[in-house]
C-alpha cells in the first residue's frame, strides 16, 4: 500500500469520487482523443446526474477534457477556460445502463477531426474505470502508462506489439484485448511499469493494420 | 522491514527497535516505493504545505457552490465566546479543521487525508499541536507518517470510506490516525498511541454517513470540527495512561462489522439520517432544483 494514498492525493474539492475522479475521466478521454478537443458532449449518470452540481462534477470533467490534473486549481473556472480554448461543450442527464454509481459517458471531437465516445466511471478515490470506448467495452484504470493500441482485428499483431515492448525493456503489467466483433476495430490495453517512450510509440504508430496509438500518463 | 498488518504489529516493531511508529512506516514506505527517506520527506512536505495553504484559504470569506459552506471558521475563531470553554489549542484545532473542510466544500486545493470528506481532522490536530508546542517541521512530517501508517492499517483490515462504513469509517479513522500521531508528537510510547486510536474509533462508533444534498458540508465540515476534537481527547486520555479496555484491532474490526450492518440509506447515499429529514429535502431541492 503506498502512503500517499493514504495521505493524499492533493485534489481539488469537494468529493474523490465526485471531483478528483470526475477530472480523471475528462482528462482520461482527452487523451484517448489523442488531439486537441474542440467539442464535447458529456452525459451523466447515477449520482453525478443527482449532485453534480454541488461537487463541480460538470466543471471538474471540463477541466479534465482541457487536461488539467485533479489537483489544478483551474478546474474551479474550467467553463471560462473552455471558452478561451475554443472548447465546446454540452450536458445532459441520462440513466447509463450497467454502470457504476458515477459514471459519465465523454463524446469529443478534436481539431483535426478525431472523435471518440468514451464511458467511464468514477469507483472511489480519485480513480477511474474505462468501460467503453467507441462500441467496445473495456477495462482498464490508466493508473499505470497505459498503451491504447486501436488495430484491425489481424492475427499477428499482438506478437509484434508485445515484441516492441520487450525489445525497448518494458515490462507489461497487465494486458487486455477487446473487440466488438470478429474482423472489426480491436482495442488493446497495455499498461506497463516502465514509461513508454516516444520511440516505440512512433514505431507502433508505423506498424501495418495500427490505426492509432494511445499513451496515457498517470499524475 | 517487515509489513505491517495491523496496529499490534506496529507497536511491537517499534518497541523491537526502540523507534516511534512514524520511522516503522517510513522504512516501510522506502522499501515499498523504493525512495530515500530524503525524497519521502521532500514529497510528504509537498503535501504539508497544500494542507498549510488550505487552512489560510479556509480561513477567507468564500462561497461553496451549494451556497451551504463558507465563512464558518473566520466566524468561530472572532466569536468573544470561542476559547471560552476550549483551550487555546482546542481552538486553533477546530478553526483550522473548519477552514480545510470548508475550503474542500468551496473546491479549494486539499490533501485527502485519508479521504476529501475529512481532510481537515489531521492538519487541525497537527498544526494545533506542533505551533502551540513549537515543534520542528521534521517531527509534524513524521507524525503525518505515523497518520499514514494507521489509516493503511485501518483501510486494510475495516474501511476508511464514508460509502463503505459510514462517518466512523472516515471521520473516525481519521481521527484514529491523528489521536495516534498526537501522541507520538507528545512523547508518547507506541503502545499509548494504539489506545488513543482505540479511543477515538470507539468515540464514533456507529456514526453513519448522511450528507445533506449527497455534498461534502452538512453536516461533514462540523464533523470535521468535532473529530478534531475527539482525537484531542483519545490522546489526553491515553497520554495521561488510560487504555482502552477493548484492544484497537478488535476496535477496528468492530468497526468495520458495524459497518457491514449499517444500511445503504445510511452510507453516503443521501437517502436517510440527517439527509431524510424535512430540512435536508428543502436544500436538496433548492441546490438541485428538484
Amino acid at each position: 500500500m503506498n502512503i500517499f494514498d493514504m495521505i493524499g492525493p492533493i485534489m481539488v474539492g469537494s468529493s474523490s469520487s465526485h471531483t478528483a475522479g470526475a477530472a480523471r475521466a475528462g482528462y482520461v478521454a482527452r487523451m484517448l482523443l489523442g488531439e486537441e478537443p474542440v467539442k464535447a458532449v458529456v452525459t451523466l449518470s447515477g449520482s453525478f446526474a443527482q449532485t453534480y452540481q454541488g461537487h463541480g462534477t460538470d466543471r471538474a470533467i471540463i477541466g479534465g477534457i482541457l487536461g488539467f490534473s485533479p489537483s489544478d486549481l483551474r478546474i474551479r473556472n474550467s467553463f471560462e477556460e473552455a471558452k478561451r480554448n475554443h472548447l465546446s461543450y454540452t450536458f445532459q442527464m441520462e440513466e447509463l445502463e450497467n454502470t457504476a454509481p458515477n459514471t459519465a459517458k465523454i463524446e469529443l471531437q478534436g481539431v483535426n477531426g478525431a472523435v471518440i465516445s468514451t464511458i467511464i466511471s468514477s469507483v472511489g478515490g480519485g480513480v477511474v474505470q474505462v468501460v467503453r470506448i467507441n462500441d467496445a467495452d473495456v477495462k482498464f484504470s490508466a493508473e499505470y502508462p497505459t498503451t491504447v493500441v486501436f488495430n484491425d482485428d489481424k492475427p499477428g499483431i499482438v506478437a509484434k506489439v508485445s515484441e516492441y515492448f520487450a525489445s525497448h525493456h518494458i515490462n507489461i503489467a497487465f494486458m487486455r484485448l477487446f473487440r466488438r466483433e470478429e474482423g472489426q476495430e480491436a482495442i488493446m490495453v497495455i499498461e506497463s511499469d516502465q514509461k513508454v517512450g516516444k520511440e516505440i510509440l512512433e514505431s507502433l504508430r508505423q506498424s501495418e493494420h495500427i490505426n492509432k496509438v494511445i499513451a496515457i500518463e498517470p499524475f | 522491514m517487515k509489513e505491517f498488518n495491523s496496529i499490534r504489529e506496529l507497536v511491537t516493531q517499534a518497541e523491537a527497535h526502540h523507534c516511534p511508529i512514524s520511522r516503522i512506516v517510513i522504512d516501510n514506505q522506502m522499501n515499498y516505493l523504493k525512495k530515500t527517506e530524503d525524497e519521502l520527506h521532500l514529497q510528504m512536505d509537498e503535501h504539508l504545505q497544500v494542507m498549510w495553504e488550505a487552512y489560510q484559504n479556509g480561513y477567507q470569506e468564500m462561497k461553496s457552490p451549494s451556497g451551504l459552506s463558507g465563512g464558518m471558521a473566520k466566524k468561530y475563531h472572532q466569536s468573544t465566546v470561542s476559547g471560552k470553554l476550549l483551550s487555546p489549542l482546542t481552538k486553533e484545532a477546530i478553526t483550522i479543521a473548519l477552514s480545510i473542510s470548508e475550503y474542500n466544500a468551496c473546491m479549494g486545493r486539499i490533501v485527502a487525508a485519508p479521504t476529501a470528506g475529512s481532510c481537515g481532522i489531521l492538519p487541525a490536530v497537527l498544526f494545533s499541536v506542533s505551533n502551540t508546542f513549537q515543534l520542528e517541521r521534521k517531527k509534524t512530517l513524521d507524525a503525518l507518517f505515523h497518520s499514514a501508517g494507521v489509516c493503511m492499517v485501518i483501510a486494510k483490515n475495516a474501511s476508511i470510506s464514508g460509502a463503505e462504513g459510514g462517518c466512523q469509517a472516515e471521520c473516525g479513522s481519521a481521527a484514529a490516525a491523528a489521536a495516534s500521531a498526537a501522541v507520538e508528537l507528545m512523547g508518547g510510547t507506541p503502545e499509548m498511541s494504539a489506545h488513543a486510536c482505540a479511543l477515538a474509533l470507539k468515540f464514533v462508533m456507529g456514526l453513519v454517513c448522511d450528507p445533506v444534498a449527497g455534498l461534502v458540508e452538512v453536516p461533514c465540515v462540523k464533523r470535521n470540527a468535532s473529530g478534531a476534537v475527539n482525537a484531542l481527547t483519545a490522546a489526553e486520555l491515553a497520554l495521561s495512561g488510560i487504555e482502552s479496555a477493548i484492544p484497537v484491532d478488535e476496535v477496528i474490526e468492530a468497526m468495520k462489522n458495524v459497518g457491514t450492518m449499517m444500511p445503504c440509506a445510511l452510507k453516503e447515499t443521501a437517502q436517510g439520517g440527517l439527509a431524510a429529514t424535512k430540512t435536508a429535502r428543502k436544500i436538496s431541492e433548492r441546490v438541485h432544483g428538484r
